[in-house]
């Protein structure tokens, strides 16, 4: 088959049907916090099973980017990321919403998540080999100094007082020790009890921290959820399109940094949302304005997330080592339909290849329409729904979605407590970003830096193995940047005023 | 509606009548299946592929549910507690529930879990990258002795079946090596291709799944490999390791003897199905049979060599 026939049997009827189907249900499962993409992927997995393996992976593709996309309703809507991934989606959708701007959020949200998959997808249909080298490129150092990179966003996370901002990332990174250690086995703060054992899970941990405080402030003040404007605006459409015109530049490098951590196995989407948020900050000519409501956060957040989809397919397909935990699924389940991705997979089956990206493309495509529609919807319901039916609502999904997790009910009071902590947290001005923060980056930078601390001695170069790698060393350069940046920027104002 | 009411309670009065025979026609629905790892893993893929079989010899098929955490023991510690019908049964994998005990309180102990049918087994497989030096398991040893602790080993895990390959094989060879444990199968590969590492624990499924880019150096079977002719086995080398890493299925402690009996006869006889047998060769497990009956013994010395490792590992006294 060409090139272009696999084009074409990718809209065969059939295959139309599913990316359509795949999106509005990814899109759904996403945006109900708790029910994770990769959750969205794993249950409708067994549906595919007796579908060809082409049509099965449209389907497949067409759940997991609709489920990282809806993802920023719930974010925007009730500041809890739908998904792990939506997590600084959370940072400026929210504030929009509260003043009154939810419609034109969740617009921007959906043309960047279509922008950001189709950069993601493209660079898997055109560039999937050499891409699929930079996931082999980075060893444990590297993570461990991207993490870091992620760490230093906490100056940006935290709104007034860098010493709480710390705070709260340093109880983020305690939260995320709990458990047993993945090198050594030990168990930690587990106080004998089972519960704690694997550990406190990441989504538990948002719903806690995000929602609970949402729920609470809901309940206790008088006021609406979100502010009302007077006038129904419709999709505010061509209001949006001209803020994404005018944050190109983020636009283009939110996609691509997360088509790049996509590739990497041991990262995920909230890491690549965080990374280009963090980035579209520092590069912004008002950093101040970030966590205040700026739509280029929304921005660059929804358009790295989408981008992982594409960029985890990367190793995923050429070299059989899944990007992300949702890519695990889709290959355990090509497995059982018979199709082994991997080295051989381009030069034996490129048509089921072709033909799959030709539909996650089109699935993206599809994303534009579909989310418009669904976003407007969602939002409708929420400033329509009365606060005394939206807060038991939004508590009743909290509960669900952290029980749907592992069936675990003890989940669910551990989300309780974390929420209840989160709310007197912020009371003290602890805002929940940076804890979340802490607890995404702590297990990233733990393992790598205790990985390559063995590896280091092993080799007998210890301060070569965490100094003296390229790709270390750039990282390196742009976490000192982000640091140093503001404070030399002021400094180089301050001359040229004083000249 | 009277009558539909009068029906389910005539229904209802004929089940609890049947109840002690439940095993004879066992399953008459759907089962529960809870394996205790992420979905996409290697337990979830043995499992997904047994469902076909599964429904062949039974007409019903399973519910898929998965509660991952702490390398299995998440769900381990819950499994007494689950329904103990026969309807709701869970993955079990060894060397995992020998190694978690020893290691610390992690809610149960090795003697809770009811193991109804073992029918797998993965082998350990000691990989390079293709692009290695290292082209032999001479190769492998003579370096290890020349740098002790030079070569680094990714494994999955702590005190996990990679760590027990590792530790196994360098004790058999007078070795030392510099184990370093990763999360999950797709960032210890990585890590191999990648060359961050010099080899990795694996297992034989793992060589499958990557073809031409790794070199396995041995195999911890009795026998060599079938998919790999000319891959010797430890003991061809003088060191004896044998074993890897088996799955198999348990159930609450209250499940009836003969319900037990029934699920292990029905998985044995997924087993025999060629189809599956074909499938699971292809992607490197190789298929046991231990059922029910033979289980206590299974166990028992499976466990008298678990616990020299934990010594090994420093988890027992």
């Amino acid at each position: 088959m060409t090139i272009f026939e696999n084009f074409l049997h990718a809209l065969t009827p059939l295959n139309l049907l599913l990316a359509v189907g795949g999106v509005v249900a990814g899109t759904i499962v996403g945006a109900l916090p708790g029910l994770t993409a990769t959750m969205a992927v794993a249950v409708l997995t067994p549906l595919t099973f007796t579908m060809a393996p082409d049509s099965a992976m449209i389907g497949l593709g067409a759940i997991y980017t609709g489920a990282i996309y809806g993802g920023c309703y719930s974010a925007i809507l009730v500041n809890t990321p739908g998904t792990p991934s939506a997590i600084a989606t959370t940072f400026d959708g929210f504030p929009m919403a509260k003043r009154g701007d939810g419609d034109l959020a969740l617009t921007l949200a959906n043309l960047s998540s279509v922008f950001g998959g189709l950069v993601g997808a493209l660079g898997l249909l055109l560039l999937a080999p050499p891409l699929a080298q930079v996931a082999l490129a980075f060893g444990p150092v590297e993570y461990f100094w991207l993490a870091v990179l992620g760490l230093t966003l906490v100056a940006g996370l935290s709104h007034g007082s860098l010493l709480k901002g710390l705070i709260g990332c340093a109880i983020g990174l305690l939260i995320s020790m709990v458990g047993t250690a993945v090198v050594g086995g030990d168990p930690r703060y587990t106080f004998g009890s089972p519960l704690l054992l694997g550990g406190i899970n990441i989504v538990v941990a948002l719903i806690g921290l995000f929602c609970i405080p949402v729920l609470i402030d809901l309940v206790a003040s008088p006021s609406a959820h979100l502010r009302l404007s007077g006038e129904v605006r419709g999709y505010r459409l061509r209001e949006a399109a001209s803020l994404a015109w005018a944050g190109k530049s983020n636009l283009l490098r939110s996609s691509v940094i997360g088509t790049v951590i996509g590739i990497l196995p041991a990262a995920g989407g909230a890491i690549a949302s965080l990374i280009a948020y963090g980035e579209a900050r520092r590069a912004s000519g008002k950093p101040g304005d970030f966590g205040k409501g700026e739509p280029g956060g929304i921005i660059a957040s929804e358009s790295a997330n989408n981008a992982i989809v594409g960029g985890g397919f990367i190793p995923t397909l050429t070299l059989g080592i899944p990007g992300t935990p949702a890519d695990a699924i889709i290959l355990g389940a090509l497995l059982v339909h018979g199709v082994r991705t991997g080295p051989n997979l381009f030069s034996d089956q490129s048509s089921i290849v072709y033909t799959f990206m030709f539909g996650l493309l089109l699935a993206t495509l599809l994303m534009l329409p579909i989310g418009l529609v669904l976003g407007r919807y969602a939002y409708k319901s929420i400033i329509a729904v009365p606060k005394t039916v939206l807060a038991p609502a939004i508590a009743l999904m909290t509960v669900i979605g952290t029980y749907a997790l592992h069936n675990s009910i003890g989940e669910v009071w551990l989300m309780l407590g974390l929420g209840v902590l989160g709310w007197v947290l912020s009371r003290a001005d602890v805002p929940p970003a940076p804890i979340v923060l802490g607890v995404v980056l702590g297990p990233i930078a733990e393992q790598g830096f205790v990985q390559a601390w063995l590896i280091g001695q092993a080799t007998g170069d210890l301060p070569g193995m965490f100094f003296g790698r390229p790709i270390s060393l750039a990282i390196i350069a742009a976490a000192l940047l982000v640091l140093f940046y503001p404070a030399l920027a002021q400094r180089w104002r301050r001359r040229r005023s004083a000249q | 509606m009277l009558k539909k009411t009068l029906f389910f309670a005539a229904m209802s009065v004929a089940v609890l009548a049947a109840g002690p025979s439940v095993a004879a026609d066992y399953p008459e629905r759907d089962v529960t299946y809870i394996v205790p790892f992420n979905a996409g893993g290697e337990s979830d893929v043995t499992a997904r592929m047994q469902e076909e079989p599964f429904k062949a010899v039974t007409g019903k098929g399973f519910v898929m549910q998965y509660k991952p955490g702490a390398g299995g023991a998440a769900a381990w510690s819950q499994l007494n507690g689950l329904q103990d019908d026969g309807y709701t049964i869970m993955g079990i994998n060894l060397p995992h529930l020998f190694l978690q005990p020893m290691s610390g309180k992690v809610g149960y102990k090795t003697d809770d879990i009811t193991v109804v049918n073992v029918f797998q087994l993965t082998p350990h497989a000691l990989l390079v990258n293709v692009d290695s030096p290292i082209k032999t398991l001479d190769d492998y040893i003579a370096q290890a002795k020349q740098t002790p602790g030079a070569i680094t080993v990714a494994g999955t895990g702590s005190n996990s079946a990679n760590q027990v390959a590792q530790l196994t094989f360098d004790q058999g060879a007078g070795i030392t090596t510099t184990y370093i444990p990763f999360t999950g199968t797709a960032a210890t590969t990585a890590a191999l291709l990648g060359n961050q590492v010099s080899a990795q624990w694996g297992f034989t499924t793992v060589a499958v799944a990557q073809g031409d880019k790794v070199r396995m150096l041995g195999v911890a079977l009795e026998e060599r490999h079938p998919l790999f002719p000319d891959v010797p086995t430890f003991k061809e080398k003088g060191i004896n390791l044998v074993g890897g890493a088996h799955r198999g299925v348990a159930v609450p402690k209250g499940t009836p003897e003969e319900t037990r009996e029934a699920i292990s006869s029905v998985f044995s006889k997924v087993n025999q199905n060629p189809d599956f047998q074909k499938k699971m060769a292809e992607a490197g497990f190789i298929l046991i049979n231990v059922d029910y009956a033979g289980m206590d013994e299974f166990m028992s010395g499976l466990g008298k060599e678990y616990t020299e490792v934990g010594k090994a590992l420093g988890l027992v006294n």
